[in-house]
């Protein structure tokens, strides 16, 4: 019979397998799988291992033994270790106050209608491209002890009289830090605040400015606290980045002169690394994390709010 | 089990004897295994020729005579240390490490054993300097292979120095000091990093602290008595000296500043290698004095000077380690021991023209001292200098944590940017006793 003939066509049943990837749980779990991986190679392990290391007393080549909390101890009784503390916590408070002030400000600029927008807003972005070390490296060269341009150029302009000492006066080392840390910072804070001054309607400014508010009132009571969410989001990010900055004072100072500009990072570095003291290095690193993370939960909990409202 | 037959050991005693013969033929070390690479790891030689030597003439020899390939690189001086740390934990990295001063003995387990390499090249050549052995051996055994000596003496403008008085160097503190005064009023400082910089720093301050009588550590290895008159006279002096005589951006120089500020004419002396004068005498038209002479003309080189209990040196040491990790220890050694064979090390040492000291007597005789008397201080600089913790006879573990820690630098440093003398000395009694705890 033509009927009991005829093929019909049946679709193969999909495999087992394909088919829990159509439950979304499964799929999201997946395709978290790789960042997982990443995370946990370049983030978990070091943390742990960290946390380990610092509870031994291992030095570089030796795995050494349990000790609890001795390197914590050993740190915190450490002037070193207490200036690096202070150095962190002024050098993070004064750079973000001034990126933000800048950024801000740079924003608002840039955020306005004029020839040659797209190349400024790129050419804006410059110092933050530039590689840091080698930024820095060009930094080192300006303030530097003997031939700095700074200095020449404030004694042509008859404005000092003899040479600034920027690298080898502690105080001025450390200022000189901080001037390239917000040189470096600010067009991150710009580029930020740009991206979240254009999600701001204009017509909200316009029918205030037709109420009669000044642009100082525009700003405070309607670009503000539109503002606010990523603001807050940038100050994080840049506040995370800073107080584990290490590059721009190794390569300033090493943390000289005689220790005065260390930062968390630095000093942990010179323990670790140069002394080769791996546990005591690992304890100065990991007393940035309560730190770091109560800030983050302050932050966070802050832009929570803000949302809600 | 193998039947061993007659026919199995002719044939293999006939491999084995040609072989020899082939060896004895071509007068050639045998062969690695095909694709052994040597990673060796220096420093970028403040005498860029000698790099330049090895490159393109000493390496390809010695690849050709070991059938190795070598993989040289160089980097900052600053930076060998991190690279140290990071190939021993993580188990991977360069085959042969160069290393500074007695920082050999902070790796001490994770290096092998070179005795019989240093025993067999200090034979050859009439023994090592004691300060080489100091360095290098960890109380039994040589951790390290001495490779050479950069000698620290003063560099200073002769004609600077003739014209404020002094026709010869100053002998002690308090004449250096005098003369530094009168130079520094005429806008010509004498030049001294006390920054965290390997080299030009710990042998201007080590030195310094024991010609006054002051130790890091006493002769029993175990009481730190730093904190005692003669050393707080140091270093008020140094506070007082250094107002007065230096150019006091030296606080934040590294080993290259001053090298730049002496060529550059801003200084009138600085303790360093004779990388200053021999970049003078490779560029001789490009570096010349208010005078219109050449620059080369006007440097001498003298010791550091005497203080009340004496006067002491101290010069920048450089070493090879072989790690543990190495999978081509054999290749490593066999490099070492060519480069250190005569033939091979001379080309490289007559590029350094007296930059660099070998680490044994024998080249004290050699011709090179004789063609340039500006150069004849460097020739007995490893007689001379002391190691970081002297008194003790080996500058072991502790000394090393000391040196990286800048403890003694930076006590001249506190002193220098405010800190009172008294103060700045506790603090490093403090330090030096957790160290030595």
């Amino acid at each position: 019979m033509a009927i009991a003939e005829t093929q019909v066509y049946m679709p193969q049943a999909p495999r087992p397998r394909l088919r829990l990837l159509e439950d979304e749980r499964w799929l999201a779990f997946v395709l978290l799988v790789p960042t997982l991986v990443l995370l946990g190679m370049f983030i978990a392990y070091p943390f742990v291992r960290g946390i380990l290391l610092s509870v031994t007393s291992s030095r570089v080549g030796v795995p050494g033994e349990f000790v609890g909390l001795a390197n914590f101890y050993k740190i915190f009784n450490d002037g070193i270790f207490r200036t690096s503390v202070y150095n962190t916590f002024v050098y993070t408070g004064v750079t973000t106050v001034f990126k933000l002030a800048l950024g801000l400000w740079l924003a608002m600029l840039l955020n306005r209608n004029f020839r040659g927008k797209a190349f400024t807003r790129a050419f804006i972005l410059l110092p933050f491209i530039i590689p840091t070390v080698l930024s820095t490296f060009a930094w080192k060269w300006m303030f530097d002890p003997t031939f700095s341009v700074l200095n020449w150029l404030l004694y042509r302009l008859g404005l000092i009289t003899g040479r600034i000492n920027w690298l080898g006066d502690p105080d001025l080392a450390m200022i000189s830090i901080i001037i390239v840390n917000i040189w470096r910072g600010v067009p991150f804070f710009a580029i930020s605040l740009l991206a979240g001054l254009q999600t701001i309607s204009p017509e909200l400014s316009e029918a205030a400015a037709i109420d009669g508010a000044k642009p100082w009132q525009r700003f405070w009571h309607i670009t503000w606290p539109l503002l606010l969410p990523v603001t807050m989001v940038v100050v994080l990010f840049s506040v995370i980045q800073t107080f584990a900055d290490f590059q721009i004072v190794y390569v300033m100072t090493g943390g000289g002169p005689a220790n005065a500009t260390h930062l968390f990072a630095t000093y942990a570095y010179q323990i670790g690394i140069g002394t080769g003291l791996l546990s005591e290095g690992a304890a100065i690193a990991l007393t940035m994390f309560p730190i770091l993370f109560l800030v983050v939960i302050v932050q966070l909990l802050y832009i929570r709010r803000v949302e809600v409202r | 089990m193998t039947r061993v037959t007659r026919r199995n050991v002719l044939k293999s005693g006939s491999a084995i004897v040609g072989g020899m013969a082939g060896i004895l033929a071509t007068g050639r070390a045998p062969a690695f295994a095909q694709g052994t690479t040597v990673h060796w790891l220096r420093w970028n030689d403040f005498v860029p020729a000698s790099d330049q030597l090895l490159r393109k003439e000493l390496l390809p020899a010695a690849e050709k005579a070991l059938g190795i390939k070598i993989n040289f690189e160089t980097v900052n001086g600053n930076d060998l240390q991190p690279r140290i740390t990071s190939a021993i934990q993580s188990g991977a990295g360069p085959d042969i490490i160069m290393l500074f001063n007695n920082h050999p003995q902070i790796y001490s387990e994770s290096v092998i054993d070179l005795s019989e390499l240093a025993s067999s090249v200090g034979k050859a050549e009439d023994g090592y300097y004691d300060l080489c052995k100091s360095n290098t051996v960890d109380g039994q055994k040589f951790i390290a292979l001495p490779w050479t000596i950069v000698g620290a003496m003063i560099a200073y403008r002769k004609s600077w120095f003739d014209e404020v008085g002094s026709p010869t160097f100053p002998d002690t503190w308090e004449k250096y000091r005098e003369v530094g005064k009168k130079l520094k009023a005429m806008g010509r400082p004498i030049g001294q990093t006390l920054g965290h910089t390997f080299g030009d720093a710990p042998t201007f301050s080590y030195p310094y602290l024991w010609s006054w009588g002051g130790s890091e550590i006493e002769k029993d290895g175990k009481t730190v008595n730093i904190n005692k008159k003669e050393v707080i006279d140091s270093v008020k002096f140094m506070t007082a000296f250094w107002k007065e005589a230096h150019d006091e951006g030296g606080l934040a120089w590294d080993d290259t500043n001053n090298n730049r500020a002496f060529l550059s004419q801003t200084i009138c002396a600085t303790l360093n290698g004779a990388s200053i004068y021999i970049e003078s005498l490779r560029n001789p038209d490009k570096y010349i004095t208010e005078k219109g002479a050449q620059l080369k003309t006007d440097i001498q080189h003298a010791p550091l000077p005497k203080g009340p209990a004496g006067q002491f040196a101290m010069h920048t040491f450089f070493s090879h380690v072989v790690p543990n990790y190495s999978k081509n220890q054999a290749g490593a050694k066999e490099f070492l021991k060519w480069i250190h064979t005569k033939a091979n090390y001379e080309p490289w040492f007559v590029s350094q023209k007296g930059f660099a000291t070998p680490p044994t007597h024998a080249w004290e005789k050699h011709k090179l001292w004789d063609e340039d008397k500006v150069m004849a201080p460097f020739k007995v600089a490893g007689l001379l200098g002391q190691t970081p913790g002297y008194p003790l006879p080996s500058s072991g573990k502790k000394p090393a944590e000391v040196l990286t820690k800048y403890i003694i630098t930076d006590m001249y440093a506190k002193a220098v940017q405010g800190m009172p003398a008294e103060d700045a000395v506790k603090w490093a009694q403090g330090e030096l006793t957790k160290v030595y705890a």
